[in-house]
């Protein structure tokens, strides 16, 4: 199922760069789809983010909790607001959660 | 930045870039890993996805539990916008055919940029080639070195992985939280995801979220448009 994942998600995305660079630039000339455009990646990329913080998965019902994650994603937003490059950012995360649960 | 533009400050330029985006690569491997898919799935995916904030959904939503329906949804749904980087660069390197089908694949964020700011043709072709060509190159070396990373690494939460997948996509984000039509839009997502989670199986939050708020913001800048024409005389 993931491998069906793999490929169902790259035969797609390839399809939509080369329609990108196939179709005539009017196409998306409509304002409400360029904004439609524009948006997408922040509402998934957002929503993402707060499920990844909050939820708690496995075998057990899914649900919602405050751990250590939340202390990495502060100092993650921390790092973001002192313009640290993506790979410190991510690292600082983890070794701060890995920190808060070792207490 | 050299004073004169040439072929070769282009290519450069491109490898450097290249160079910095390796290093989200290395983040990517050891997360992508870290939620469960294997080094060679994990490589598969930067090989033939090849478009970062997907792959980061695609693993994190699989990671989460979702199925692999919604995790290749939402790894699409977030690849459309390479459809409005190709709207920009097409008339700008103007490929056709075998060149355009192979040139597609190598479409992303870093391509575009390096590229849609040239003046000639040459010029355009040059950025583009050589940053997709660098970030490929090394986007592909970077993700097997972290997913071979993270597999030696072995449980994610002792090292608080899952805290770094939370902080990829708040990453991937940030840049794109300037205006406060995509903050209130990014608040809203986060917001409607957490309120479905108890309720939805997994992926589902993300997907239906990302939709409701996307229809929230487009409401609502479509009224502060009219109202802002109104303003105007």
């Amino acid at each position: 199922m993931i491998w069906g994942a793999i490929l169902g998600c790259a035969a797609g995305c390839y399809l939509l760069k080369l329609a990108g660079m196939s179709v005539p630039d009017r196409v998306l000339a409509h304002p409400v789809l360029r904004r439609t455009a524009d948006l997408l990646p922040v509402v998934l990329l957002a929503a993402l983010v707060a499920v990844q913080t909050f939820s708690t998965s496995g075998s057990d019902a899914s649900g919602l909790r405050v751990d250590a994650r939340l202390g990495g994603l502060a100092v993650a937003a921390v790092a973001l607001v002192l313009r640290a490059p993506f790979i410190v950012v991510v690292v600082l995360a983890a070794v701060t959660a890995a920190l808060l649960r070792l207490l | 930045m050299p004073a004169v533009t040439t072929t070769r400050s282009i290519v450069r330029d491109g490898i450097a870039v290249g160079i910095a985006t390796g290093t989200y690569g290395v983040s990517f491997g050891a997360v992508s890993v870290s939620s469960g898919l294997d080094v060679w799935q994990t490589c598969a995916l930067s090989l033939l996805v090849f478009t970062g904030a997907s792959q980061f959904a695609l693993v994190g939503v699989l990671g989460a539990g979702g199925t692999a329906t919604f995790a290749a949804l939402t790894g699409l749904l977030l690849g459309t916008r390479n459809l409005l980087y190709g709207l920009k660069v097409a008339p700008l390197v103007e490929w056709r055919g075998w060149r355009k089908v192979a040139a597609a694949h190598l479409l992303i964020d870093e391509s575009t940029a390096m590229s849609v700011t040239r003046t000639s043709r040459a010029h355009a072709r040059a950025g583009f080639l050589a940053t997709g060509i660098a970030v490929f190159v090394l986007w592909n070396l970077a993700t097997l070195a972290g997913a071979l990373a993270g597999t030696a690494l072995g449980d994610p939460r002792t090292y608080g992985l899952d805290a770094a997948v939370a902080a990829a996509f708040l990453g991937l984000l940030w840049p794109r939280l300037t205006a406060r039509r995509e903050q209130f839009a990014a608040l809203a997502a986060a917001a409607l995801a957490l309120l479905l989670v108890p309720h939805s199986p997994a992926g589902v939050p993300v997907l239906a979220a990302g939709v409701v708020a996307l229809g929230l913001a487009l409401v609502g800048s479509r009224a502060s448009a009219e109202a802002d024409e109104k303003g105007t005389p």
